[in-house]
């Protein structure tokens, strides 16, 4: 099979999943599964074929995989759609395939496949727990098949997405997903707030997408094409650079590359529209794992790495791209501080680690900012799916303890895990060390390390200072979380009978920490002390070959070193020593309550801006304009009608129509038909003598008309 | 073969109204054979045009299968019928809503009989006004629809009926009156009401003056605006537009599926066949004003669609929203006409067209499912129904997102063209459209949160008042719409080809 061909087939067994699941199989658990799996399998495989041919090609980012058919006629041309798998896009498909993987696999697990079905669940809520034996046990998720063919569309969405050879069908891989974050979010769309969350998000992002649209809008009129190869062409992007946008003083690329960038501020939950991630965490944590680390999020940074020519052609673009991510990268690690549910501090992590990757695009640091993009998916994937873990480990607890009132999320009713789930803590301890970028060993190291090694040598002092204060408090409520999950004695009696979870979670937890650890060793520096050289840097000659220039790697400089080692073992440090005794939330000295209420952003979007939406739609536009200004309008023409026809009935017909020449002529014939009966005297003489002065008359009439 | 392949068009257009009288003599009491008797004969009408479809060759220039018919000689009106790739999609929507719209009224029981003579009676109005070729019988189509949609809101109507029917039937009578007279002055000036002659013959007329001494470009300007006032009041353009909801929402299902889905593109059509056509030069002088109406049109209908408690009339100002879109499209079409922005357009706005007569029929019946059970419209009586009626919630989902414009579903491509094609001339108007699009997606998930999600409401789980998911019959309403979405959506070749090259000819 040609490798194109090959490519344009990687989305579609999670499609054709999807329409299985939801028309044939929805009543079959098992069979619903494996066709979710089987099919991830199967795109997976695919995936890794394109991955492996696609390395063993050199000068790969000039002789990309590329085909494109007609899709619809735009006038006298057509408008072509196809395939583009690239050095950046055959990595992107390389984590997308395994993650995607790990976590269906890892869904069968967590919805309990296999257990009985609880006599009180109900679809649309998460499951109670059934008794077993007299024993309460998990029980299955009552939508489960519903849960994979949700799960499916979502990986139909972002293999179309990544395999995409232009923006429109990127953007349509983009929305899919935007749906199935909100079908999956409000998953147990029984309860008030998957519903409220999972409107939040689509809403939110839906803003962002509003703006990229118009974006694409703009882009598709000035370059007249949407294909990324075309794009990127000298001709066009030298075009769009020079032709002013009217806007802020950008040029069209600027203009453009900003619009494209406002939807990735929105689906990479970047400030101002990061909100609808933290509640988010409502959905299932596969969901969660996949949503919001491996895959949708990472399609805003994706995208402006695709986009990246055209993007970096305007400063004032680069500069606000760098400003933002920069700006959340350290707010979201202050957030995460002070948040007590294991899922929360890793939502509001990756929001963080998202604007690190935002803030090297936004520098111009391609190759680190892909490079992070990478091993975040893989470890904050997997971290994701070991909170997960946790919190099944913790209801085991609850449905043992039979105290339903515990909440099996915050963090506080934890507390010795380690030795209730080694292979959780261990998997969760890389994850976690990758996540604060520990020296060496792990890939968040090498992938943090490149992006303060860029801002250093490429002069941005601060953007390398707030990073790295970022990077201090991301190790820093790492190493919180873990101490206060895993270390020390159990809090709760709950906590005592967390149990470990089955092979089919556990298993993508330790791929998934193998790729945590060994990513990291594809992209040493060249010159890095001792290391560098051992093993070629691989991945900045891959990707860097996507860009049309190949980016020079930056010269090794000690001090952004340093500095990355200082902030990563005294971040961690830092964080064992503080909350090793730490026992309630009470003792805890930063839970501070404007980082708790998130710098109470929601109460002011709430109070500046739907409040007012709602007020506005409902009061003026809908009752003020509508129903009373234009309708009472209208219903003046009623009455109005209504008057002029009384006006006429009144004033002309009945006096004068009716009284006058109607009545009038009646009247009239009455009085002389009374003056005639005069006549009628019943003599015959008389009779005579009218006949003959009427035959005199008439015979003189006909003689003067005819004869004369 | 030689017959139907020579009275294509009449064929299709006449069925229907035969159909109504063999109605007729069926008796009154035989509600079943009633019911079957109008949808196998509104079948037919379907299978013609995919008979024409078929037999149509988009590659030819002009208008085909056309007929022609001595119809009023004295004033040299003719019956000409023809059909290019716009009206021939049109056709195409009209016979296929038509059978799903008498499908989706097999629980009606009072006076079956009127009720289905006027469907057929008022598919033949609407099949008139696309295939007619002249302005008359045009105008004669135009004014035929509105009596049978009278009387299927005034007899089958809800509560407010005798309001909503008024409002509706004299406010487009009220609007067409300058369209009337537009016509009659064409038909003056030129002896002839042929379409095809008067493109030719009332654009070649630029200069001089015309009856009562007035210049041509004011006479022009004045028939302009009278053409867009009587399409305007149809599509509905804000601020022509508040009979739309009172009209929607107290007609019967069937009623507001074929009055959102096909009697709103009259309106449209009336736009793209005469308008554009007819004036070019004011089409460009006043786009702007036109695309302000547009615009006022997406942004107030998805605000007031937004603020409605009642699933109907939510549904209504959806389309408000909706039409908005191809009137933008219009507008920029006649502002760049000649240009691949104008054929980006004017193809968006033809195809939204008729996405917008598959999702809102779909919706229209949606809702109206949900009131035979529940005999409420009441958002916030709904709530959680998800669990009790697991097909009926994904097929709503499912309408709703094609509705909402979802990439991979019809809406998109076709909102995605006109806003293409709108961008460079219109750019301003464009952009605040955005912010439509925005509360598209707020109004489309309100429906959904209230109707579906959320915790149950116990009051439809037990006894009496049970919430069923739907039959058979309901999910074969559905089918094809949806399949119809999904397949514009993924593949809109198919259907874009043959608009698309109508537009390039014309335009």
């Amino acid at each position: 099979m040609t490798t194109e061909l090959l490519i344009w087939l990687i989305p579609l067994p999670p499609a054709l999943a999807f329409f299985l699941i939801t028309l044939v199989t929805n009543k079959n658990k098992a069979l619903s599964h494996s066709l979710a799996i089987g099919a991830a399998l199967l795109s997976w495989l695919a995936a890794m074929i394109v991955f492996f041919r696609a390395i063993r090609v050199e000068h790969f980012g000039e002789r990309p995989f590329a085909s494109s058919i007609n899709w619809f006629p735009t006038g006298a041309t057509w408008f072509k759609i196809g395939v583009l798998i690239d050095p950046l896009s055959a990595l992107v498909l390389f984590f997308v395939a395994w993650c995607v993987l790990m976590i269906f696999l890892y869904s069968v697990g967590y919805h309990n496949f296999g257990q009985p079905q609880g006599a009180h669940d109900r679809a649309g809520l998460p499951p109670h727990g059934a008794l077993q034996h007299g024993h309460a046990v998990p029980s299955v998720e009552p939508l489960y098949s519903r849960f994979f063919a949700f799960i499916s569309l979502f990986a139909f969405g972002m293999l179309t997405l990544v395999v995409s050879d232009n923006v429109l069908i990127m953007f349509v891989g983009w929305e899919i997903m935007g749906l199935c974050s909100y079908l999956l979010i409000g998953f147990w769309y029984g309860k008030d707030s998957a519903k409220n969350a999972a409107i939040k998000a689509f809403l939110t992002t839906r803003i962002g997408d509003v703006f990229m649209l118009l974006g694409i809008a703009y882009l598709y009129s000035a370059a007249q094409t949407l294909s990324f190869r075309e794009i990127f062409s000298e001709q066009v992007l030298h075009t769009l650079a020079i032709i002013p946008s009217g806007v802020f003083g950008l040029s069209a690329a600027g203009l453009i590359g900003l619009l494209l960038f406002i939807g990735t501020i929105g689906k990479s939950a970047q400030f101002p529209l990061h909100v609808w991630l933290p509640d988010a965490m409502e959905g299932p944590t596969p969901v969660s794992a996949m949503i919001h680390a491996a895959t949708m999020v990472s399609a805003g940074v994706y995208a402006v790495l695709r986009m990246f020519p055209l993007i970096s052609l305007d400063e004032k673009t680069m500069f606000i791209i760098a400003l933002i991510g920069g700006f959340t990268a350290l707010f979201a690690a202050t957030i995460a501080i002070a948040q007590n549910d294991i899922k929360r501090v890793l939502a509001y992590s990756t929001i963080s680690q998202l604007g690190f990757m935002i803030a090297a695009l936004g520098i111009g640091a391609y190759v680190a900012a892909a490079f992070h993009l990478v091993t975040h998916a893989f470890f904050k994937a997997l971290l994701f799916l070991g909170s997960g873990s946790v919190i099944h480990g913790m209801e085991h607890g609850v449905l043992h303890t039979n105290n339903h009132a515990l909440d099996p999320q915050d963090m506080f009713n934890m507390g010795g895990l380690k030795n209730k789930m080694p292979i959780t803590f261990w998997t969760f301890l890389i994850g976690g060390f990758a996540l604060s970028g520990f020296p060496l060993v792990t890939a968040g190291f090498w992938s943090k390390d490149e992006i303060f090694a860029e801002a250093w040598s490429r002069g941005h002092l601060i953007v390398f200072s707030v990073l790295a204060f970022a990077a201090f408090l991301t190790a820093f409520y790492t190493m919180r979380q873990i101490t206060l999950t895993f270390l020390g004695e159990a809090r709760t009696e709950e906590a005592k009978h967390a149990h470990e979870t089955r092979w089919t979670m556990t298993t993508p937890l330790i791929v998934l920490s193998v790729f945590a650890v060994t990513f990291g060793w594809l992209g040493i520096p060249e010159h890095f002390p001792l290391l560098g050289g051992i093993l070629p840097n691989w991945f900045h000659e891959f990707i860097g070959g996507t860009l049309a220039h190949h980016p020079e790697a930056a010269e090794f400089s000690p001090i952004p070193l340093i500095v990355s080692l200082i902030v990563a073992l005294g971040g961690l440090a830092l964080g064992y020593f503080a909350y090793r005794h730490v026992k309630t939330p009470q003792e805890d000295k930063l839970q501070l309550n404007f980082l708790k209420n998130k710098y109470y952003i929601d109460e002011l979007y709430e109070a500046v801006l739907i409040k007012p939406a709602n007020w506005l739609a409902e009061n003026i536009v809908y009752k003020l304009m509508d129903m009373t200004l234009i309708n009472g309008f209208l219903h003046l023409f009623g009455p109005s009608t209504k008057g002029v026809g009384s006006v006429i009935r009144n004033y002309f017909d009945i006096p004068i129509i009716n009284k006058f020449f109607g009545d009038g002529s009646a009247d009239l014939t009455y009085w002389f038909g009374g003056k005639l009966t005069r006549t009628q005297t019943g003599k015959i003489q008389q009779y005579l003598l009218y006949s003959l002065i009427a035959i005199f008359v008439i015979g003189g009439l006909a003689y003067w008309l005819l004869l004369a | 073969m030689e017959f139907l392949n020579n009275h294509l068009l009449s064929l299709i257009l006449f069925t229907p109204t035969i159909a109504a009288l063999i109605l007729l003599f069926l008796p009154s009491k035989e509600f079943a054979l009633l019911r079957w008797s109008a949808l196998s004969a509104s079948l037919i009408p379907l299978g013609l045009t995919i008979y024409l479809w078929n037999s149509f060759v988009p590659d030819q220039a002009g208008f085909q299968f056309q007929e022609s018919y001595l119809w009023y000689e004295a004033i040299h009106s003719t019956f000409h019928l023809g059909v290019d790739g716009i009206s021939l999609s049109m056709v195409l929507l009209t016979t296929l809503l038509t059978p799903l719209a008498l499908l989706a009224s097999f629980k009606i029981t009072d006076k079956v009989k009127a009720y289905f003579i006027l469907f057929l009676l008022l598919e033949t109005g609407m099949l008139g006004v696309f295939l007619a070729l002249d302005l008359l019988i045009f105008f004669v189509f135009w004014e035929i629809g509105l009596v049978p949609m009278y009387f299927l809101i005034n007899q089958w109507g809800s509560a407010n009926r005798e309001y909503a029917s008024l409002k509706f039937i004299i406010y487009t009578m009220g609007g067409s009156l300058g369209l009337l007279l537009g016509i009659q002055m064409l038909g003056v000036l030129f002896g002839t009401y042929d379409l095809l002659a008067l493109y030719q013959r009332w654009n070649a007329l630029d200069s001089g003056s015309l009856l009562l001494g007035l210049p041509v470009h004011t006479v022009k300007t004045i028939a302009f605006w009278a053409f867009v006032i009587a399409f305007a009041v149809k599509v509905p353009i804000w601020p022509f537009h508040t009979w739309l909801p009172d009209a929607h929402t107290e007609a019967p299902t069937a009623g507001s599926m074929l009055l959102a889905g096909v009697l709103l593109k009259l309106g449209a059509y009336g736009f793209i066949r005469l308008v554009l056509p007819f004036y070019p030069l004011e089409s460009k002088v006043f786009a702007g004003a036109l695309a302000f109406l547009a615009v006022a049109a997406i942004v107030f209908g998805a605000l007031s669609s937004y603020a409605q408690t009642d699933f109907k009339r939510l549904v209504a100002y959806s389309s408000v929203n909706h039409m908005g879109f191809v009137v933008l499209g219009v507008a920029a079409a006649g502002l760049s006409a000649g240009t691949t922005d104008a054929h980006l357009a004017l193809n968006g706005a033809v195809l939204q067209m008729f996405n917008h007569g598959l999702s809102s029929a779909g919706m229209f019946f949606l809702v109206g499912v949900i009131y035979e059970r529940t005999h409420t419209r009441n958002l916030n009586e709904y709530g959680g129904l998800f669990p009790l009626a697991p097909i009926y919630g994904g097929i709503l989902i499912f309408t709703s997102m094609a509705s909402l414009g979802l990439p991979g579903l019809n809406g998109f491509i076709s909102e995605f063209l006109i806003v293409r094609g709108s961008y460079p001339v219109l750019t301003g108007y464009t952009a605040i459209s955005m912010l439509g699009l925005f509360f598209t997606g707020a109004y489309i998930l309100k429906g959904l949160r209230d109707v579906l999600q959320g915790p149950l409401n116990e009051r439809w789980a037990h006894g009496e008042h049970k919430f069923t998911d739907v039959n058979l019959r309901e999910i074969l309403v559905m089918t094809p719409l949806m399949i119809l979405m999904l397949v514009i959506g993924v593949a809109p070749a198919w259907i874009l080809d043959v608009i698309n090259k109508a537009v390039v000819a014309l335009f």
